[in-house]
């Protein structure tokens, strides 16, 4: 359970340049990167792509705060409809669904389990540009002048009365559903069948838990996303009467199929970035997460559950009442997995040698947002309470609490733990703490206010509202600024350190963990032996080992009293 | 995960299977059995689509695990229609007295 120093140099590794030979120099030139079958490589592309679509649907989310920032508007409504579909489809589909899993998850699941690769290397290389492929589709739709139905594509409207670009953007979701349906068969086929010697289900870290079951969701239902567009499609070209009631269909029967899919595409977004912030608070606060085994299992509970509650999307779409008060009871019920998981971080905290660095603060930052954004979503999963904040503000507030607050929040908080793993850099202390608390208070400001717009009736997807909404909608807007500034500042010195950073040991944060045993950046192979697993998930040396192992670290830690036998008080 | 060699022939009796299958729903499509005309012609399709994934994608002959796959995700599809029907059965339930 000793933390084992890792210099590749003296574990006998080839040298490029005065640098130990790594993924990021084993090969050189576009042509090394676009064939690469290395699962690391292929996370980095992901970044890239990724990335940029993050910055575009940004963009789009600023034109429409801006908009708001009037009662009567600055565009005109048909343009309005424009630029909030393209923000909800560009951030939905396009950047949340493969962030974690995509990025962190290649990067990292194989090399925590101590494999060498994912066990489809090329399928995973297929994906990437799978996604690009889609990601296209989706950008010509936007710009030869983009969707107006909402990132919903509700009928009839999306498929009998619309004239933009529904056929587009569709086409772009179809295929991108098929890269993400490509990364979660190969996630779980790796967890069954690659893991290292002694690495047991229940050694495996939460992280990787959290990437199980969201591939699982993933096979089970975005195969159901891919039907529903086909058969939007269907209607729109050869006006098969499947959903508009003009011609024999049932409008509610698209929403029953799409939230099928979307609601466990919630969980697509959120349980990953719940799986990287039990990294977070175990590595951060050195000590084992309270409860493993029900942190593990409450990440599948809710991957099932998560199937049974798509109703509560339907509460006035004039669904069964009967149906919606069982769709309200169980959507109540997946609460208790996530409460599970919210309380045992928090008892994780609990008598650990809590660091304060960045990685950190974007864990507490998950808790307290994700906290919010899951106890309003008991508001709106109540039949009555639905009726009246149904399509409002509060419900805009309500997910992006959650998506913004849990999914980005995880994401940005394990793009910090391991950026000196990914790039062999580490990104400047000072300033990620301050843009992280820069976005924290920008994020609040943005969407706090809307609960209170929503509970006031201000409808969502509207151009212009009655001038006594404006204070609030400015104040929103001045908070959507804000949260900008906070991610140009990431955006910045993670690009700044990648020639300038400090170099990253092995394990810059005294951390648990196969990933944190090889160097950083790791080599092509992973590991320069394969590890024998010998030890439980979590298990920390003494602090005062870091410090043996040359670790860098802050000096608030060396300076505080370390207790003797850590982790093991109770 | 060895590979299980499958011979041609089972393929091409397979395939042949699958061609009946196409003739017959084809045939029933002519005879008029009122309601029942789509429920031949979906047992007939869901008999092909076993096959398939029987034997073209080689289900037959892997692992417990893979197949357990398999149920999940048709467990899943039933769940989705089951529910979705529960709400066209219970719709109209509730009678509104104004
Ligand atoms: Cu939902």
């Amino acid at each position: 359970m000793s933390l084992i120093a890792v210099d590749p140099i003296e574990m006998g590794a080839p040298q490029v340049d005065g640098e130990p030979l790594s993924y990021l120099n084993d090969g050189h030139g576009l042509r090394s990167w676009l064939l690469t079958k290395d699962h690391k490589r292929i996370a980095i592309l992901y970044l890239i792509t990724v990335s940029t679509f993050f910055v575009i649907g940004g963009i789009f989310a600023l034109l429409v705060r801006i908009n708001l920032l009037s009662p009567n508007g600055v565009f005109d409504a048909d343009t309005y409809n424009r630029l909030f579909t393209a923000h909800g489809i560009v951030m939905v589909f396009f950047f949340l669904v493969p962030a974690v899993p995509a990025i962190l998850g290649n990067f990292l699941l194989p090399i925590m389990i101590g494999a060498k690769d994912l066990a489809f290397p090329k399928i995973n290389l297929l994906s990437w540009y799978m996604y690009m492929l889609g990601a296209t589709f989706g950008l010509i739709a936007i710009i030869a002048g983009g969707v107006d139905t909402g990132w919903t594509f509700y009928t009839p409207y999306s498929t009998s009365y619309s004239n933009s670009n529904v056929l587009l953007a569709g086409i772009g979701i179809f295929i991108v559903g098929f890269s993400s349906i490509l990364t979660g068969l190969n996630f779980i086929v790796t967890t069954h069948t690659m893991r290292a010697p002694g690495m047991t289900w229940f050694r495996l870290p939460l992280f990787v838990w959290g990437q199980y079951a969201t591939a699982l969701v993933i096979m089970l239902a975005t195969p159901v996303l891919a039907i529903t567009v086909s058969l939007m499609a269907l209607e729109r070209i050869a006006h098969v009467g499947i959903f508009d009631p003009a011609m024999g269909g049932d409008p509610v029967l698209f929403q029953h199929m799409f939230w099928f899919y979307s609601h466990p595409a919630v969980y697509i977004m959120v349980l990953p970035a719940m799986g990287v912030v039990s990294e977070l608070i175990a590595n951060m606060s050195r000590k084992n997460v309270f409860g493993y085994k029900f942190v593990a299992m409450s990440s599948l509970a809710i991957a099932v559950f998560g199937f049974l509650v798509w109703g509560h999307h339907l509460f006035v779409s004039t669904q069964s009442v009967y149906l919606g008060l069982i769709f309200s009871f169980l959507s109540y019920a997946v609460a208790i997995p996530s409460a599970i998981k919210v309380f045992n971080w928090t008892a994780t905290l609990y008598k650990g040698s809590i660091s304060y660095d960045t990685p950190m603060l974007y864990g507490l930052g998950f808790i307290g947002l994700f906290l919010i954004g899951g106890m309003t979503g008991l508001y709106v999963a109540a039949l009555g309470i639905d009726v009246h904040v149904t399509d409002t503000y509060f419900v805009i507030a309500h997910f992006h609490y959650v998506m913004v607050g849990g999914s980005l929040m995880g994401f940005l908080g394990g793009m910090h733990l391991w950026w000196g793993k990914m790039t062999g850099r580490q990104y400047p202390e000072y300033w990620a703490r301050a843009a992280m608390v820069i976005q924290f208070v920008g994020f609040n400001l943005t969407f706090f206010p809307q609960f209170i717009l929503g509970y006031l009736g201000m409808p969502r997807r509207y151009a212009a509202y009655p001038p006594e909404f404006q204070v609030l909608h400015v104040l929103s807007t001045a908070g959507a600024s804000i949260l900008g500034i906070g991610m140009l500042i990431t955006i910045v010195y993670f690009i700044w350190s990648l020639k300038n950073g400090k170099r990253a040991p092995a394990n810059p944060w005294g951390a648990s963990g196969l990933e944190w045993r090889t160097s950083s950046p790791p080599p092509t192979e992973n590991f320069y032996e394969t590890p024998i697993v010998t030890w439980e998930a979590y298990e920390f040396a003494p602090i005062e080992s870091m410090q043996v192992l040359g670790y860098p670290g802050d000096s608030s830690r060396s300076t505080q009293p370390v207790p003797k036998e850590h982790g093991t008080e109770d | 995960m060895s590979e299980h060699i499958v011979s041609k022939k089972t393929y091409y009796t397979i395939f042949f299977a699958l061609l009946v299958g196409t003739a017959l729903t084809v045939a029933a499509a002519f005879v008029n059995l009122h309601n029942f005309n789509i429920v031949v012609a979906l047992l007939i399709a869901a008999v092909k689509a076993t096959l398939v994934i029987l034997f073209f994608m080689h289900i037959k002959y892997s692992t417990r695990l893979t197949k357990l796959w398999v149920a999940v995700g048709f467990i899943w599809l039933f769940i989705m229609l089951s529910i979705t029907l529960t709400d066209y059965l219970s719709r109209a339930w509730l009678v509104y007295k104004p």
